[in-house]
């Protein structure tokens, strides 16, 4: 049953990927210019052109060009950038590093803001502190990323000078672990408290259910601590589903990492994602793109079968 | 007529029994209308009332800006960057634009498209969702993984590229947005379909001979609404996050119309950021403060239309 | 001939409806990527008719098919094989829209009062929804149409104005009906029309659904798991067990002389004020009704059947020609 299921998750996820890869070489076909136009010299007369462009297929019918650029694209092929004439592929392998850094980094101090709260406003549900708590965390999903970090620059880095503002690491510095740590601080930050926002409430909803359960009545009943109580049933089964629900903001931290490394000046694919953005350099934009998705694909299919290997309830349809 | 005959007999013959045994038995029904129970949860929420006054509030100065701002929003009144005054309370900013005004103008912009923009996901999610979940089969098969195909993009950078690809016009920037929202929408419409299709109510419908069309408009969507309703207001706060960060980006609404957005773009700059926060702070906190109050609205909706709450 | 089988063989030039080897399967395991592991049998090769005026009464434990067999007369649910001949024309594929022409001869009384009625709708919409749309009635006109259906229900006028959950579920299975019977169909399918009402109320209603077929010739399939309801209402009784009819009798012949071992276990699970009947429990043999997934070989009920001989497990009886059916190797005497 479980082979089953997982081979026709692997199944659908094939169409999708096709359609990822449709999707974005027609909008790619919609922006304007094309390699030829861009890669070369103005100078160079117009039947040459001509002849550069037969070359590299231009002319074929739309489907022949889809076809050769995906089996471009399924050897690692991305084309090659406008601007800096490199391999998009390349480009983006060099500036993953540090997204996959910033991304795991905020995921975790999220979840790790998260947890506390929403178990704390969980226990305390109704008291002034639950109001406290959950109010913060509206605030948190409310807060415009880019003004809670143009905020913290402003006073943590600015005002009192604790932290550096930008960069990974200190110009003409050693880049050390600790140097990267110091750095990763306040965007990690930022974005972990997005997170954390949408989280508390699924922990607070987890953890109220759990609370009502029969079990743990019988578990005070036996005499057992409260405290114990909580950490040993309660807490236990109230993080399955949030684990779970991890996967979901994959795309998120792709996407709002793009403001972030921007402001913070983190050298990441979302800072290469604003430099192709503003040389209108559509190769590139469209190997990010690509790549995105396809990590938000893979993702999606391992946390759906994860989840079928934590929950045994779930029904494989 | 012979109906009318049978209808007084049966009328004298059991009515009066059964009025006196059904009158006493519905009184455990008639609880209080659904609206009023309705109402009565939303404004037990505290936070979601504020929300909804300051929502209310913010929609009014939006509607209201022409005449609410002291100067045009393009109009150079005085200095550069000139520090908040009595003339220009909030200051001016870098050409010598009211900041004020213009914050009043670029909240307008940004209520506009989030408002209209999960207007038209809303209605093609619907759409989707229920045609989806009513015909499942392969038309289901098609569309969900159409829905899927649209959620692997990470929601930022594709709204980022398509934009810079199809250029920054207002209404272009709303398409896009609504491009990549509408499948939450789809998959949230289709799942209550699909058990409202199973309802007695339904199948009385199927087989009082109504089109599918008016089963699905008359019957399903109505039942289906209440999700569609919350998800749609937390949708309205997070379009105008996304709007927000887009302008900030300078990839969104572009100078010299204002939005809240491209008003924050300036602060990138250290001197604005430090030396000038008239000109990025007061522009984020009505960013917080729009985004904040319909959060809340959208919480307080949620816990009404919650039948376990 | 007795009266009864008179009137049957009357009835039999007034053929209503014909149901001709129906089965409707449903697969254990749906989508595009894996194939059906198995079906559930929930209507088996069933063939019936119904002839104009009478109660056909549908009975069997919950599960036997009962109700996938009204669903699929009435093509709620979509027959797998077989014919479902209305007046004598074939609705077994007819298109929707020629369909749902049909359908206003064609109505369906729902089990649970509470889930029939749009939570949406008032009363008096959803009674004059019917009637609107098939144009029965000009829009003007649709609110004196509603009055005199509420009338005939036993409803007073005001209940037009409310919503359904402001209803108790007597009254609301009373809207059922005046929904039911708004376009004056000839055929009522009643999927269990009494089983979600208190028994106070169950009375009230068999007494109104036979008023009412009195005065406008309704034809009813009344399905039901209660015999003492089913022996009210019918004409004739049909008995089904696994997704087919075991036995099928006038009702006064099936109660006096049921010939299907089944049937005589229905009729005992029945209360009965006569303490000496109530012992005879003893020799049934316990145990659920098997799967219809994998219905036994065989007759279906040789499993749970005290008499059941060597080769009721190997042939599966066929149902017997003739006014008292049965289909059993060793009917009771």
């Amino acid at each position: 049953m479980m082979r089953r299921y997982i081979f026709r998750r692997l199944l659908i996820s094939i169409p999708v990927f096709f359609g990822i890869t449709i999707f974005s070489f027609l909008i790619m076909n919609m922006a304007p210019g094309n390699p030829v136009d861009m890669l070369i010299n103005p100078n160079i007369p117009k039947e040459m052109l001509e002849i550069r462009k037969e070359m590299l297929g231009l002319n074929d019918p739309l489907y022949v060009q889809y076809v050769k650029w995906l089996s471009g694209l399924l050897k690692g092929e991305l084309g090659y950038s406008y601007s800096s004439f490199a391999s998009v592929s390349q480009m983006i392998g060099e500036r993953i590093g540090p997204t996959l850094l910033l991304a795991s980094t905020s995921l975790v101090l999220g979840v790790l803001l998260a947890i506390p709260i929403g178990v704390i406003s969980a226990i305390k549900q109704n008291a002034t502190l639950d109001y406290v708590l959950t109010g913060l965390a509206f605030l948190g999903t409310s807060i415009p990323p880019f003004f809670l970090g143009l905020g913290f620059i402003y006073i943590v880095g600015i005002q009192l000078g604790w932290l550096p503002t930008g960069g990974m690491t200190t110009l003409g510095g050693t880049g050390g672990i600790g140097d990267i740590l110091v750095h990763l601080i306040l965007p990690a930050l930022v974005l972990g408290i997005a997170i954390a926002g949408k989280k508390v409430r699924y922990v607070r909803a987890s953890m109220l259910e759990v609370l009502q359960q029969d079990y743990l009545r019988t578990a005070r009943a036996k005499g057992i601590s409260e405290l114990v109580v909580l950490h040993k049933h309660a807490l236990r089964n109230a993080l399955i589903p949030i684990i779970t629900i991890v996967g979901t903001e994959i795309p998120l931290l792709l996407g709002g990492s793009i403001i972030i490394e921007q402001i913070f000046q983190w050298p990441g694919i979302g800072q290469l994602t604003m430099e192709a953005l503003l040389s209108r350099d559509y190769p590139t934009l469209m190997g990010l793109n690509i790549v995105a998705a396809c990590i938000v694909l893979s993702t999606n299919l391992v946390m759906d079968i994860l989840y079928a290997i934590v929950d045994p309830r779930m029904k494989y349809s | 007529m012979s109906v009318t005959k049978l209808s007084e007999l049966s009328w004298r013959k059991e009515a009066p029994a059964s009025e006196k045994k059904e009158s006493s038995e519905q009184a455990d029904y008639m609880i209080e209308t659904y609206a009023g129970q309705l109402k009565r949860k939303f404004f037990k929420h505290k936070m979601a009332v504020w929300g909804c006054t300051t929502t209310l509030l913010l929609l009014i100065v939006g509607l209201l800006a022409p005449w609410l701002a002291p100067y045009q929003p393009n109009e150079v009144t005085a200095a550069f960057s000139a520090p908040p005054s009595l003339t220009n309370w909030l200051g001016t900013d870098q050409v010598g634009r009211d900041v004020l005004s213009r914050l009043l103008y670029g909240m307008r912009i940004s209520l506009l498209i989030g408002i209209l923009t999960v207007v038209m996901y809303v209605l093609f999610g619907s759409f989707i969702g229920m045609l989806a979940g009513y015909f499942g089969g392969w038309l289901d098969m098609l569309l969900m993984r159409m829905t899927d195909i649209f959620l692997s993009f990470p929601y930022m950078l594709v709204v980022l590229v398509i934009v810079s690809v199809l250029g920054a016009d207002i209404f272009t920037i709303m398409f896009v947005l609504a491009l990549f929202k509408w499948p939450t929408i789809a998959l949230l419409v289709r799942s209550s379909v699909m058990s409202i299709k199973q309802t007695d109510y339904v199948r009385a419908s199927i087989t009082l001979g109504y089109s599918t069309s008016r089963i699905l408009c008359i019957h399903i969507l109505p039942n289906a609404a209440a999700p569609i309703i919350v998800n749609a207001t937390f949708g309205i706060a997070g379009t105008i996050l996304s709007e927000a960060g887009l302008s900030f980006l300078g990839m969104g609404i572009k100078s010299p119309q204002a939005s809240l957005g491209n008003m924050l773009h300036d602060a990138q700059s250290l001197t604005v950021l430090t030396e000038q926060p008239w000109l990025w702070v007061p522009a984020g906190f009505v960013i917080l403060l729009i985004v904040l109050s319909f959060n809340f609205v959208g919480d307080g909706l949620r816990d009404a239309l919650d039948a376990n709450a | 001939m007795t009266l009864q089988a008179e009137i049957i063989s009357r009835q039999t030039k007034n053929e209503l409806l014909r149901v001709e080897h129906l089965k409707t399967y449903y697969p254990l395991q749906k989508g595009l990527f894996s194939r059906p592991t198995g079906h559930i049998k929930a209507v088996d090769d069933v063939s019936l008719t119904l002839y104009k005026g009478e109660t056909l009464g549908l009975v069997g434990e919950s599960g036997c098919g009962k109700s996938t067999m009204g669903r699929s007369i009435i093509r709620l649910e979509q027959p797998n094989s077989g014919r479902i001949l209305f007046e004598g024309e074939d609705i077994t594929h007819m298109t929707v829209k020629k369909l749902n022409v049909v359908r206003t001869q064609l109505q369906m009384i729902f089990q649970d009062p509470f889930a029939s009625l749009n939570p949406r709708i008032r009363i008096c919409d959803a009674l004059a929804e019917p009637l609107v749309v098939h144009k029965r009635v000009r829009r003007s006109e649709a609110a004196r149409e509603v009055e005199a259906l509420l009338q005939m229900v036993g409803l007073p006028r005001s209940t037009g104005e409310r919503y359904p959950h402001e209803l108790s579920g007597g009254q609301r299975q009373r809207i059922g009906i005046a929904r039911a019977i708004a376009l004056r169909p000839k055929l009522i399918i009643c999927d269990e029309p009494l089983s979600a009402l208190d028994v106070s109320i169950q009375a009230q209603m068999m007494n109104l659904l036979q008023d009412l077929q009195e005065e406008l010739q309704f034809t009813y399939l009344f399905i039901t798991h209660g015999m003492g309801a089913v022996k009210q209402m019918s004409t004739r009784i049909a008995v089904m067990y696994l997704g087919k009819i075991v036995e099928l009798a006038p009702t006064q012949q099936l109660f006096r002389q049921p010939k299907h071992p089944y049937t005589q276990l229905l009729l005992r699970a029945v209360p009965s004020p006569d303490p000496t009947l109530r012992s005879a429990n003893e020799y049934i043999h316990a145990g659920d009704m098997p799967s219809s997934g994998e219905p036994p070989q065989g007759c279906r009920f040789h499993t749970r059947c005290p008499y059941a001989q060597a080769n009721c497990g190997v042939v599966e009886p066929a149902l017997t020609e003739g006014e008292h059916a049965v289909s059993c190797h060793y009917p009771l005497a």
